[in-house]
C-alpha cells in the first residue's frame, strides 16, 4: 500500500462513519481522489466501493482528476453575484483559455466555482490555494493572473 | 506620555486577513517593543470593507485601509507622540466625514452587539481573553442549577432558533431533554449554506468560546456527552480557531470530564463539512455525520426523539448557541427585555450587496429594514436608487421599497413573503435585474437539490428552464402562469425545507416586480439594463474620441479617428461591457439600451461629426 494512505489509515478505525473524514485526507494529500484509492478505502472501512463513491460524488469537495499548480475558486454566493462574480469568472476563465470550469492544459491552474468563500462584504472575490482576493474588478484579476503567473515563472 | 499603557487591536478575520493583517501586526510587534504598548489580534469588527483594521485602546481610536507601510506612522506619531494619524481615520463614505472614535462610527452607533459581543475585541485564540470577559461564568451558573431550570430559564427567554426556522429553543430542549435515552447528542449546525453570508463564520472566528460555552450548557441541560460542531470546509480559519478553542476550554476544565467539579463529562468534536447546502438541514446533516449522502429524511421522528445514531439529538445553530450563556447570566427577563413580543433578543446579519457600508450588524429584533439600510449600512452605494433587499437567502424573497419599513422579526418578514432566515441580507439597487436574481437562485437550488424527492429534483430544474428562457430572450406568454403552477406543485410537494422553499425568492419577484418579468416577455426589454440579450451599446455625442474603448475592445467592434466621435457596429459587439467600465467617468459617452433588439442595426450614429 502507499505510505502516505497507510500513514492516513493508521489515524482511523475504520468505521462507516470515518469515510467523509477519510476521503478528505485523502484529497488533501493527493489533491484528488484516484481511483485505485478508492477501493483501498473501501476495503478498509468494509463499505462497497460503490457506496464509497456514492458519498464521495454527492459532496462538492471531492474532486476525481488532479487539480493545477493553483487552485482559483471564484465565488458565486448572492452578495458577490449581485456586485459582478459573472463578469470576473468570464474574465478569468478567458485569460486562462478555458471554456468553464477545468484545469489548463499545462496543469499551472484549476478554476472551479464555489458557494460562498464568507467574505461577501468584499465582494465579488476569489480565492487562489485558500489565500483570498476581494473588491475585484476585471482589471485587478487581470493584474493578479500576470502577478500569479510572474510567481510561477511564467 | 507614552508611559501610557497601550493596547493596539489588529483585526484577522478572514477578509482582513486576506489585506495582509498579519504582516501589519508582525510589523506592529517589532515597533512597539520597549514602548508599553501591548499588540494583540482579534477575530471581525464587522468592517471587512475598510479592512485592514486597527483600533488603538483606550482612546478607542479606529485606523482604516491601514498599510503595512503605515505602521512606523501610528507608532512615531499617535503611540510616542499623542497625535492621531488623521489620514487613516476612518472616513465615512457616504458623507466622507472623519470620525476617529470607534463608537462614534454610525455603522455601530445603531447597533445592539449581544452575539458579536465578543468580535473584535478579544484574541480568538487566547482562552484568558475571553476569560476576562466573562466567558464562562454562565457555565458556572448553570451547573449549580438543576437542568429542567436551565430549560425553563431557555423557554421564559423567548430565544428562537437563529437557524432561519425560528423554532422556539427552550421548547426543542425540553423535548430532548425528555426524550427516552442514556446517549444523547448535542449538534451545533455551522454549516452556513446561504450563499451571501458569514454571520456564523465570524462569530467562530471571533468568539468561539461563546458557542462551546452554549453547546457545553445544552449539554448539562440535556444530559448529553458528546458534541460535534459540522463547519462547512470552506472556513478553514474558523475551524482551526475552533480547535484551538476547545484544546484550551478542555486544559482550563470546561470541557473533558468532571467539569468544574460538577462532575459532568462533556467533549466536542469538529466534523468538517463537504461541501452540500442540504446539509444545513438538520436530518441530511445528522445522515452526513454518520457517513453517507447528506440527505434528508422525512419527519417525524424528529432529532429530538431520533438523531445522530438513532439517539435524542439537540440540533442548534451557532448563534443560538452564542446566545445561551447571556441568559444564564443575565437572566431570562433581560433577554426577554430586548426586541419585540413575539422575537426576542437581537438580530444578527450581513448586509452585503449594493450598499454603502457592508459588513456584520447586529440590531435589537424589531428596527425596520430602513434603519438597517440606511441608518446602518449608509444607504446605496454610488447614489443608487434602492431596489430590492434579499433575505432569507435560497428560501427568502425579494422585498421591494414599498417594505422599507417593516420590522425585522420572523413573523413580519414571513408575512411579507420573505424570511429571517439565518441572516443573509443582500441588498439590489437599480443596475440588478430581479428575474436575473430569481435565475440565480433557482440556479443555485437546482444544483444543491439532493435528488431525493422529484418535484424538488424536476420541478426545480423546469423553473430554471424557465427562467433561462426568460432572461435569454426565449420568454412566451404564459411563462408567468407555469411558474407560478410549478412553484406550487413543489411548495407542497417536497420533502424537506430546501425544496420546501426554494420557489420563494421566484414568487416573490414575480409578486413585486412582475412588470420586469413582462418586459422581458413582451417587450424585449430588461429595464436594469443586465441581460445582455436585451442591450446593447452606444456612443453619445460627448466622445472626445479617446480611443480607450475601441483599444479594449475584445472584438474590435469599435471604430473611430482619434479625437473623433467614436462608433460600436452593433453586429459585432457582443455587449460584454467593457467599453462602458473603461470611458473615463468624466466624459461618460457610453450609453445601454434596452428595448430594441440588440442585433439591429443601428441607424443614428452612423454621422460622423465633423
Ligand atoms: C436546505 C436547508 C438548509 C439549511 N441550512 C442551515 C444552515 O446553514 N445553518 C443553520 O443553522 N440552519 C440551517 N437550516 C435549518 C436547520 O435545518 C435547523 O432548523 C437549524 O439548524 C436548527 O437550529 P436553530 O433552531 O438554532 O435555528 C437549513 C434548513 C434547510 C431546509
Ligand atoms: S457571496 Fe461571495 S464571499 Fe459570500
Amino acid at each position: 500500500m502507499d505510505k502516505a494512505l497507510e500513514t492516513i489509515f493508521s489515524q482511523f478505525e475504520g468505521k462507516r462513519e470515518e469515510i467523509i473524514p477519510i476521503l478528505q485526507k485523502v484529497q488533501e494529500e493527493y489533491t484528488y481522489l484516484p481511483e485505485h484509492l478508492m477501493e483501498e478505502i473501501a476495503d478498509f472501512t468494509h463499505v462497497p466501493g460503490s457506496d464509497i463513491y456514492g458519498v464521495a460524488t454527492f459532496y462538492a469537495q471531492f474532486r476525481f482528476t488532479p487539480t493545477g499548480d493553483k487552485i482559483v475558486s471564484v465565488c458565486r454566493g448572492t452578495a458577490c453575484h449581485v456586485r459582478g462574480a459573472p463578469a470576473i469568472y468570464e474574465e478569468i476563465t478567458d485569460q486562462l483559455g478555458l471554456e468553464g470550469e477545468g484545469t489548463t492544459e499545462d496543469q499551472k491552474y484549476t478554476v472551479e466555482t464555489v458557494a460562498c468563500v464568507g467574505c461577501c462584504a468584499l465582494a465579488p472575490v476569489i480565492t487562489i490555494n485558500e489565500e483570498v482576493h476581494g473588491d475585484l474588478t476585471k482589471k485587478k484579476v487581470r493584474k493578479l493572473l500576470k502577478k500569479e503567473g510572474r510567481k510561477n515563472g511564467r | 506620555m507614552e508611559d501610557k499603557k497601550r493596547t493596539i487591536l489588529i483585526c484577522r478575520g478572514t477578509g482582513c486577513e486576506s489585506a495582509k493583517s498579519p504582516q501589519i501586526q508582525a510589523a506592529l510587534e517589532e515597533k512597539v517593543q520597549g514602548l508599553n504598548v501591548e499588540v494583540k489580534f482579534t477575530g471581525c469588527h464587522g468592517m471587512c470593507q475598510q479592512g485592514p483594521i486597527v483600533v488603538v485602546e483606550p482612546e478607542d481610536i479606529f485606523y482604516a485601509h491601514v498599510k503595512l507601510r503605515d505602521v512606523p506612522k501610528i507608532v512615531e506619531s499617535h503611540i510616542k507622540n499623542d497625535e492621531v494619524v488623521e489620514r487613516l481615520v476612518y472616513e465615512d463614505p457616504t458623507t466622507k466625514e472623519k470620525i476617529p472614535t470607534y463608537h462614534d462610527i454610525p455603522f455601530y452607533k445603531r447597533q445592539k452587539r449581544l452575539v458579536l459581543r465578543n468580535c473584535g475585541q478579544i484574541d480568538p485564540e487566547n482562552i484568558d481573553d475571553a476569560l476576562a470577559r466573562d466567558s464562562y461564568a454562565g457555565l458556572g451558573e448553570a451547573l449549580k442549577m438543576e437542568p429542567v431550570e436551565i430549560v425553563a430559564e431557555v423557554k421564559k427567554s423567548g430565544l428562537r432558533g437563529r437557524g432561519g426556522g425560528g423554532f422556539p429553543t427552550g421548547l426543542k430542549w425540553e423535548f430532548t431533554q425528555k426524550a427516552a435515552g442514556d446517549v444523547k447528542y448535542v449538534l451545533c449546525n455551522a454549516d452556513e449554506g446561504d450563499p451571501g453570508a458569514f454571520m456564523d463564520r465570524s462569530v467562530l472566528e471571533g468568539d468561539p468560546h461563546a458557542v462551546l460555552e452554549g453547546m457545553i450548557i445544552a449539554g448539562f441541560a440535556i444530559s448529553a456527552k458528546q458534541g460535534y460542531i459540522y463547519c462547512r470546509a470552506e472556513y478553514p480559519l474558523a475551524i482551526k480557531r475552533l480547535q484551538i478553542a476547545i484544546e484550551q476550554a478542555r486544559e482550563h476544565g470546561y470541557l473533558g470530564k468532571d467539569i468544574l467539579g460538577s462532575g459532568f463529562d462533556f467533549d466536542i468534536e469538529i466534523f468538517h463539512g463537504a461541501g452540500a447546502f442540504v446539509c444545513g438541514e438538520e436530518t441530511a446533516l445528522i445522515t452526513s455525520i454518520e457517513g453517507n449522502r447528506g440527505m434528508p429524511r422525512n419527519r417525524p421522528p424528529y432529532p429530538a426523539n431520533e438523531g445522530l445514531y438513532g439517539k435524542p439529538t439537540l440540533l442548534n445553530n451557532v448563534k443560538t448557541y452564542a446566545n445561551i450563556p447571556l441568559i444564564i447570566t443575565n437572566g431570562s427577563g433581560w433577554f426577554a427585555d430586548i426586541g419585540t413580543e413575539n422575537s426576542k433578543g437581537t438580530a444578527v446579519f450581513a448586509l452585503t450587496g449594493k450598499i454603502a457600508n457592508s459588513g456584520l450588524i447586529e440590531v435589537p429584533m424589531g428596527v425596520t429594514l430602513r434603519e438597517i439600510i440606511y441608518d446602518i449600512g449608509g444607504g446605496i452605494l454610488d447614489s443608487k436608487e434602492f431596489k430590492a433587499v434579499q433575505t432569507g437567502g435560497p428560501s427568502g424573497g425579494c422585498l421591494p421599497e414599498s417594505f422599507l419599513d417593516t420590522p425585522v422579526d420572523y413573523d413580519s418578514l414571513i408575512e411579507a413573503g420573505s424570511m429571517m432566515g439565518s441572516g443573509g441580507m443582500v441588498v439590489m439597487d437599480e443596475d440588478t435585474c430581479m428575474v436575473d436574481v430569481a435565475r440565480y437562485f433557482l440556479d443555485f437550488t437546482e444544483k444543491e437539490s439532493c435528488g431525493k424527492c422529484v418535484p424538488c429534483r424536476i420541478g426545480t430544474k423546469q423553473m430554471l428552464t424557465i427562467l433561462e428562457d426568460i432572461v435569454e430572450g426565449r420568454g412566451k406568454p404564459g411563462d408567468i402562469d407555469r411558474l407560478e403552477e410549478l412553484a406550487h406543485g413543489i411548495k407542497i410537494g417536497s420533502l424537506c425545507g430546501l425544496g420546501q422553499t426554494a420557489p420563494n425568492p421566484v414568487l416573490t419577484t414575480i409578486r413585486y416586480f412582475r412588470d420586469e418579468y413582462e418586459a422581458h416577455i413582451y417587450d424585449n426589454a430588461c429595464p436594469a439594463k443586465q441581460c445582455k440579450e436585451f442591450i446593447s451599446y452606444h456612443i453619445v455625442d460627448s466622445c472626445i474620441g479617446c480611443g480607450l474603448c475601441r483599444r479594449n475592445c475584445p472584438v474590435d467592434a469599435i471604430t473611430g479617428e482619434q479625437k473623433e466621435l467614436h462608433h460600436i457596429d452593433q453586429e459585432l459587439c457582443i455587449q460584454c461591457g467593457e467599453c462602458y467600465e473603461v470611458c473615463p467617468p468624466k466624459v461618460f459617452s457610453i450609453e445601454i439600451h434596452t428595448g430594441e433588439k440588440s442585433t439591429e442595426p443601428e441607424p443614428v450614429l452612423q454621422v460622423v461629426t465633423g
